[in-house]
């Protein structure tokens, strides 16, 4: 049900390609977004098996161009774009000056002047307006979402259906990796990079031409057993490889540290930065908490919001929870006291379980703190 | 989404067949369309005692966790006890082999039909409204 102020939902580019395709739609960050076409697990073991093809155009793409665009993004970002070679990407974040983590991104160096960063759609005009505040005026900020459609094609077979496509040379493409390549007689943006844990790429494509380049996809890859896949098993593609996602993992009350990405905060860059004091003094504090990976021991599934307990005493938070289609047990993301981390893996060498647990409404349900991620890709 | 036109249903997307004093409960196609796959059901205990309208299992998905109510007063005489095995049978097969438990009706609820249950046509309205 909407209300009467609600907007309408923004469809992409693919959004009748979906329609017709029978998914579950679904409103997500303002866009209408398929959820899943059948079965949410039928297409999580696809990209971990075959390969699966999602819309992503709902992500933000602002382009940060000109003589200034380095320096700019450098004062912007925790992390340092100005020394990116023309055609890598970074996974990076963009704080605010306490710290706090106003959105993760991918900043793509397309050439020496033009940089491509890549945004959560909810918060696209956040991170632009946050850009177009800090950049000077040798650098322009411009919001190129809707001049974009974003196809992702993931999963060990995803280089194999794309090379009927391109001539592009893709085993030379290595990861977050990007450049200009004719897919489907269409003159796109590829990039090696993703958000499943699997090997695959993403296509920037002009909107127009979205539907001819998934339909030539869907084609290439039918006998590799490629599916369309949707946001549902997007997230628990994403949670099995540990990867953080913007309002569970991260938000405006945490920092980078927090969530055990202080790697991305590059302190020793020249240059002052956004957020920088803060998280110089972050970087120096005591963790007040940690984020670890925990796996049930019974099917109720941990879900975001859940307490975590220790000894039946509240010692975390879960984050994101989902049931695992590749380990057939759910599993969960949560902050929980540095404190309770460590007593658990204690207790846990000491051969001794049941005292970590979360409360699923009601139940302490007993659970194992694991390393993160709880899925890597054979190598 | 398919909504037999024997069965009796309620508001909250069960389903219930009613054959003699025996009351077969399940959830509808529509409710596990909706669900996304099901990866683990809570049923009541056999012996227990369920009271029409009342929260007495639930139904986790990927996404979500949903109770069941249950559609009658009673005490549950069976569970499915494949459904603990094989939880995506309420999504292959909601009507049949994923049914979830049976009542055996209370003798004031065996006479008539339980209040509140919805024939397939005011059922089908319902999930049309929703849409």
């Amino acid at each position: 049900m909407t209300g009467p102020d609600a907007a309408p939902l923004r469809r992409t580019p693919l959004t009748g390609v979906h329609e017709r395709l029978g998914a579950v739609l679904t409103g997500f960050a303002g866009w209408l977004m398929p959820l899943r076409y059948g079965s949410e697990a039928a297409e999580h073991k696809a990209v971990r098996t075959a390969a699966g093809l999602f819309d992503l155009s709902h992500m933000g793409e602002i382009t940060v161009t000109g003589p200034g665009a380095a320096a700019a993004l450098d004062y912007a970002l925790v992390g340092q774009p100005s020394a990116l070679a023309p055609g890598r990407a970074r996974y990076t974040m963009i704080c605010a000056p306490d710290g706090g983590i106003i959105d993760d991104l991918i900043v793509y160096r397309l050439s020496g002047e033009e940089f491509l960063v890549v945004a959560n759609a909810a918060n696209t005009p956040a991170v632009f307006q946050a850009l177009a505040d800090r950049a000077g005026h040798d650098a322009q900020v411009a919001d190129r979402t809707a001049d974009y459609a974003l196809i992702a094609l993931q999963g060990p077979r995803a280089e194999h259906i794309l090379a009927s496509l391109t001539s592009a040379d893709l085993a030379g493409v290595k990861y977050y990796a990007s450049y200009p390549a004719t897919v489907a007689g269409t003159r796109i943006l590829l990039a090696r990079t993703g958000y499943t844990g699997e090997d695959g790429f993403e296509l920037f494509t002009p909107p127009q031409e979205a539907e001819r380049i998934w339909a030539a996809l869907t084609a290439a890859g039918e006998a590799d057993g490629l599916v369309p896949a949707g946001l549902a098993a997007r997230d628990t593609l994403r949670l099995e490889a540990g990867m953080p996602l913007y309002g569970n993992e991260l938000g405006p009350d945490l920092t980078p540290f927090d969530a055990g990405l202080g790697r991305v905060v590059k302190l020793d860059k020249p240059g002052d930065f956004v957020g920088r004091a803060a998280l110089a003094e972050r970087a120096l504090a005591a963790p007040q908490r940690e984020l670890v990976g925990l796996v049930g021991r019974s099917r109720r599934v941990p879900r975001h919001g859940y307490d975590v307990l220790w000894d039946a005493a509240a010692c975390g938070t879960v984050t994101s929870g989902a049931p695992s289609p590749t380990l057939g047990r759910p599993i969960a993301m949560a902050y929980v006291t540095p404190r309770a981390a460590l007593q658990a893996r204690q207790s846990d060498q000491d051969g001794e379980h049941g005292r970590l647990a979360v409360d699923i409404r009601g139940s302490a349900e007993p659970a194992d703190l694991v390393p993160l991620p709880f899925y890597r890709r054979p190598a | 989404m398919t909504v037999p036109d024997e069965l009796h249903y309620t508001r909250e997307h069960e389903w219930v067949a009613i054959a003699g004093t025996t009351a077969s409960v399940g959830i509808t196609d529509h409710a596990q369309h909706a669900l996304g796959d099901v990866v683990y059901v809570s049923l009541p205990s056999a012996g227990s005692k369920v009271t029409a309208g009342e929260p007495c299992g639930e139904v986790e998905s990927t996404k979500s966790v949903s109770d069941i109510f249950a559609p009658v007063d009673g005490e549950v005489a069976e569970v499915n006890a494949e459904i603990e095995e094989n939880p995506g049978l309420v999504n292959a097969d909601p009507y049949g082999a994923g049914w979830l438990f049976k009542v055996t009706l209370s003798a004031s609820a065996a006479d008539e039909l339980p209040a509140g249950l919805l024939s397939a046509a005011e059922y089908e309205e319902l999930i049309a409204a929703e849409e």
